[in-house]
């Protein structure tokens, strides 16, 4: 594992325990106004200066860790899931459920610019946590489905999958005990770069007002908010763009180290 | 004979391949449509009470639902509930509002603004020159930053400069477009004073949104160029070309960079989509009037939903226009593909 990855490691965990114990961290109430303190600069009592309704913007930063993580954790498990079933069964029936799956499905899913689609439902649907990530599921599976269709497709012709037929094993049991096992390394990869996307897309929704509707502190909502004073206070959003920066950053550098340690090919 | 009977062969597996292309793009454009169309019944309630707000009158709700057709059926048949509560199956056969979307889109109308009356399309007509700019000067900004960056990086593999270029590629990945323009906006125009901070009234006002919406295109680019010239460096015309004496800048710029944008050349087609998709967050900051500004403020802040529907439309028609050209360029770039 090389030096960046480590990193990348190091800061998703840090970024995780921050998110799990965010009560214990957070120094102030997340949604505490207090008009007399706007605007304060970073200082001892407010390590993140304060927003433009005297919110600890600290606080905000560290609750906020839970949105992205929380996001980009259930879009990712629930995409990969889904996408990992459809995915299977197109490329180990063949046939014309693949070519419905892969020729047509996956034509409409990709025809669309994914956060566009996201866009489009919330905005028909309505802002809010759920229908955000329902959203980006909706958009997410088709790239893990086209992932595992193109493996299954490659490992159902090996040899033990053929003697496993031979001996009579179910469908299922193929697919399950015998296929998935061996195809399901590069889902990891795509499931770390996956997480990555996720997070943006909420941010970008949450910034774009589509997201977690306010006040909660989601980061994209918090550079939204702070957009407009940025002149005079910068730090209002320029912390909490370093923060989805740093999170993201630190996700792609564990999918790039993953992907090396994956596939030595690729380590060029 | 033979000859000719494997050339039939290869000709009926050809138009055959393209009819099968054509009828997958015809079906794909179809449920596209079809899903736009039908987005608007996904709205919780009534869209004339989400539209006109609760305050308004029997008669104006009844006069909008009929001016923009919400008061037909949305389908060819519909489950409604009767006075018990039960669902039961009713057909509407083709006087319905799906058919009518159709009818007028194939008439090149998109139905009424649901704010101002004033017809989508020509909205739509207004804008969408203004986010195409932005979309190719996006386009541009990463190709110009990502061929120098990718070829330097590829051909001083493991050195510091390959690191640094790396290491940009990452920033530009992992950094947002609503992070970027309001730091470029803080430091070119706020700061420096050397550029608008936003609108579109002067040919300079494209540069900052560009970079913004081209920062993290231009970050994959340097990443698939330098991987590109990496390969073609270890491949035998490379070693030909060099023992012909050539220098070594002919070798890379001629005949390596060549072969080595081809792979370039699909994922530009198929990040334009991307750079549509993008252009509605970096208009947003910018308050570019492209069709993203559109759909966020005019369409989604308001309400309209005949203009999202719209902008949905359009921009994912332009998509798939994109991969489509994309695929043929490449098809003909590369001529391994064409012939298989």
């Amino acid at each position: 594992m090389n030096r960046l990855t480590i990193i990348g490691v190091a800061i998703v965990v840090v970024l995780v325990v921050v998110a799990l114990f965010a009560p214990w961290i957070a120094p102030y109430d997340v949604g505490a106004t207090d008009l007399t303190i706007r605007y304060l600069p970073p200082s001892a009592a407010h390590w993140f200066g304060t927003d433009s309704t005297g919110r600890d913007i600290f606080s905000r930063v560290v609750f906020g860790a839970r949105i992205s993580l929380q996001v980009g954790l259930i879009v990712v498990l629930v995409s990969a899931v889904v996408g990992t079933i459809l995915g299977a069964i197109a490329g180990y029936y063949g046939g014309w459920v693949d070519r419905f799956v892969s020729g047509y499905v996956f034509n409409v899913f990709l025809a669309f610019p994914g956060l566009l689609l996201a866009i489009a439902m919330v905005a028909f649907l309505g802002a809010g946590l759920n229908k955000l990530i329902l959203a980006l599921c909706i958009i997410g599976w088709v790239g893990y489905a086209r992932l595992i269709r193109g493996q299954v497709l490659k490992v159902r012709e090996y040899d033990f999958v053929q003697a496993a037929r031979a001996l009579g094993a179910s469908d299922a049991r193929i697919l399950l005990v015998h296929i998935l096992p061996n195809a399901i390394q590069p889902l990891i990869v795509q499931a770390s770069l996956g997480m990555a996307g996720a997070v943006l897309s909420e941010a970008s929704l949450s910034f774009l007002g589509l997201g977690v509707p306010p006040p909660a502190p989601s980061w994209g909502l918090m550079v939204a908010e702070g957009k407009e004073y940025m002149f005079f206070s910068p730090w209002v959003i320029t912390i909490p763009g370093v923060a989805l920066f740093t999170l993201v950053l630190a996700i792609n550098l564990l999918g790039d180290g993953l992907r090396d340690l994956t596939a030595p090919e690729n380590r060029t | 004979m033979l000859l000719s009977a494997a050339v039939r062969t290869n000709l009926r597996y050809r138009i055959f391949g393209i009819l099968r292309r054509i009828l997958i793009l015809i079906l794909v454009v179809w449920t596209v449509v079809s899903l736009v169309t039908l987005l608007i019944e996904l709205v919780p309630g009534d869209p004339a009470v989400a539209v006109l707000g609760e305050q308004a009158t029997p008669e104006q709700f009844a006069q909008f639902r009929e001016k923009h057709g919400l008061d037909r059926p949305p389908f060819f048949f519909s489950f409604p509930q009767d006075d018990n509560g039960h669902r039961h199956f009713v057909w509407h056969g083709a006087d319905n509002r799906y058919t009518d979307y159709w009818r007028a889109l194939l008439h090149g109308d998109m139905g009424l603004s649901f704010r101002n009356d004033r017809p989508v399309s020509e909205l739509i007509l207004e804008r969408y020159p203004a986010t195409i700019e932005l979309a190719v000067a996006a386009m541009l900004v990463a190709i110009l930053i990502a061929i120098p960056l990718g070829v330097i990086a590829g051909t001083h593999r493991g050195t510091l400069i390959d690191n640094f270029a790396s290491v940009i590629a990452l920033l530009g990945i992992s950094l947002p477009s609503f992070v970027i323009g309001p730091m470029l906006v803080y430091v070119f125009a706020v700061k420096l004073r050397l550029l608008a901070p936003s609108g579109r009234f002067d040919w300079s006002d494209i540069i900052l949104p560009a970079f913004t919406l081209g920062a993290a295109l231009s970050a994959i680019l340097t990443r698939m160029v330098r991987s590109s010239v990496i390969e073609e460096l270890g491949e035998d015309y490379v070693r030909t070309a060099r023992a012909k004496g050539l220098s070594e800048r002919t070798v890379v710029y001629k005949h390596v960079l060549k072969n080595g944008l081809i792979p370039v050349v699909t994922i530009l087609g198929l990040q334009l989509g991307v750079l549509l998709a993008g252009a509605i967050i970096t208009e947003k900051i910018f308050g570019w009037p492209g069709l993203g500004l559109l759909l966020v403020e005019d369409g989604i802040g308001k309400r309209d939903y005949r203009v999202v529907q719209g902008c949905v439309l359009v921009i994912s028609m332009t998509y798939i226009l994109a991969n489509l050209l994309t695929d043929v360029v490449y098809r003909w770039l590369d001529p391994r593909i064409r012939v298989s």
